[in-house]
């Protein structure tokens, strides 16, 4: 009862409010890949592109399949890392030559 | 272990795989196998801009374009997962007198195809997007059933529903071969193991030429990258997709609250690479900031591109192939495959088990381009 209950209140996805039992729930129905969790509940499409839930996610796929680490195929690092506002790379041409 | 046999092998999980398998099943064929080397919208669906439109210049799109609106109205409930719908129309913006011609054209024979599809002024073009810069522009045109779904979460909706009718899909498998004998499909063979089957669906969007060569059959499809960008979420404060052909561009806020856009580029390589530069960041953040300047705070914070999937005419190529037996193709959707997925999904499982479909579609089979019968659609970006 105590672990299905703190699996409801811990968010592993910050920027989404993605929780550990919703991430859990997806596991066990078969969506053993960080893409494919990403893609049905948007963790790690935030502000903070994963830097915080996408290591969690890993090591949560990796405790309920049995699978390591490494062999589980990585979600792509997408640019451009930190959030830029368009104004400034709308200007960056001008300001640049 | 995989199945060894099937009445129907579909090769690609995106949503043309994902809607033709649902729609066989729900037709009552339920012994049919998806194989995907990826996962379910790993490929151009799940990388796509989302919108959906019934704002088309020839009449087939636009019979094509709203059956699809009517299947998306109603997805969520039949699927039993949200889908992500939004109908905030699109709103055309037209820069060019010529363009704006054309799109009048368009909407005359959308309506009359009863699509309720209008001209709209300047005013009225800023009361459905207020924060709208309309300088240069001379003309408008909007409808509301347009709009933006999930294509992830609409493509997961279908894969889930074919599961539950009996559909299996495997994926992180790949087709390695097609089995043809005396111009009948005898079988796939997969990394996994041999399928026996009769009948082979092409869904494999940006791979399809070379899943259709697999079956010793040359089609001229060809795939191009294309890039797209989202920003962080904020309040609603746009409610339509902005398009424009002349101004190239495509700019939605998501339910989400998060904005997705981008254009074509200018020259297109033929290519399968799936990059993101530098030019198309800049490139998008000034039309961007030049057509919603309020919103120049916004901050990007992914980029990435998808494959547009090519044909000569720039339309999709379905049906089954002439010189093989059992081969369909639901490919080459050249941009639009996303919004039309429901429909075409529908048309390609009444075509394998009816052998005619409810809307037609014959002038899009593959033997088009050996007569020369292209198709032109004005109104593409």
């Amino acid at each position: 009862m105590a672990d299905e209950k703190m699996e409801k209140d811990v968010v592993i996805c910050r920027c989404e409010d993605i929780t550990l039992s919703k991430i859990r729930e997806l596991i066990k129905k078969g969506y053993t890949t960080p893409d494919e969790i990403k893609r049905l509940t948007r963790a790690g499409m935030g502000p903070c592109q994963g830097r915080t839930c996408r290591d969690l996610i890993l090591r949560e796929i990796a405790r309920l399949t049995g699978k390591k680490i490494d062999e589980i195929p990585m979600p792509t690092f997408r640019p451009p890392t930190r959030p830029i506002k368009l104004g400034v790379l709308a200007q960056s041409e001008e300001d640049g030559e | 272990m995989i199945k060894k046999t099937a009445d129907v092998v579909i090769v690609g999980a995106g949503i043309q795989g994902c809607a033709v398998a649902y729609n066989l099943a729900k037709m009552g064929c339920k012994d049919v196998v998806v194989i995907e080397r990826n996962t379910v919208s790993s490929g151009s669906t799940g990388r796509c801009g989302a919108g959906i439109r019934a704002q088309w210049g020839t009449e087939m799109n636009c019979r094509l374009g709203i059956a699809s609106i009517e299947i998306f109205e109603n997805l969520s409930e039949e699927l039993g997962m949200d889908i992500g719908l939004h109908q905030g129309g699109y709103l055309m913006i037209a820069y060019k007198k010529s363009e704006f011609e054309q799109l009048k054209k368009n909407v005359e024979l959308q309506n009359k195809l009863g699509i309720k599809s209008k001209i709209v002024t300047e005013d009225e073009a800023k009361e459905i997007c207020p924060l709208l810069n309309t300088e240069g522009a001379v003309g408008f045109t909007f409808h509301q059933r347009d709009g933006h779904a999930d294509p992830m979460l609409t493509t997961f909706a279908y894969a889930e529903a074919a599961e539950r009718l009996g559909v299996k899909i495997y994926k992180f498998t790949e087709v390695i071969g097609i089995d043809v004998e005396n111009g009948k499909i005898k079988g796939v063979n997969t990394s996994r193991g041999y399928i026996s089957t009769r009948v082979v669906v092409n869904c494999a969007g940006g791979y399809s030429k070379e899943v259709a060569e697999l079956a010793g059959v040359d089609i001229p499809t060809y795939s191009e990258r294309h890039e797209i960008l989202v920003t962080e979420p904020i309040e609603r404060v746009s409610e339509p997709m902005l398009m424009s052909f002349s101004g190239n561009f495509y700019i939605q806020q998501r339910p989400h609250g998060s904005f997705i856009m981008g254009y074509g580029p200018e020259e297109h390589a033929k290519t399968h690479a799936v990059n993101s530069t530098w030019p198309f960041l800049e490139e998008m953040a000034r039309k961007f900031v030049r057509l919603l300047p309020a919103l120049k705070d916004l901050r990007v914070v992914r980029q990435w591109a998808g494959s547009y999937n090519m044909t000569p005419d720039a339309q999709p190529i379905l049906g089954e192939v002439d010189e093989v037996e059992g081969f369909y193709l639901s490919v080459g959707f050249s941009g639009h495959g996303f919004m039309f997925g429901p429909i075409t999904g529908k048309l390609i499982a009444e075509l394998i088990l009816t052998g005619k479909t409810s809307i037609p579609i014959h002038m899009l089979n593959f033997r088009r381009f050996e007569r020369g019968e292209l198709i032109r659609e004005p109104a593409v970006v």
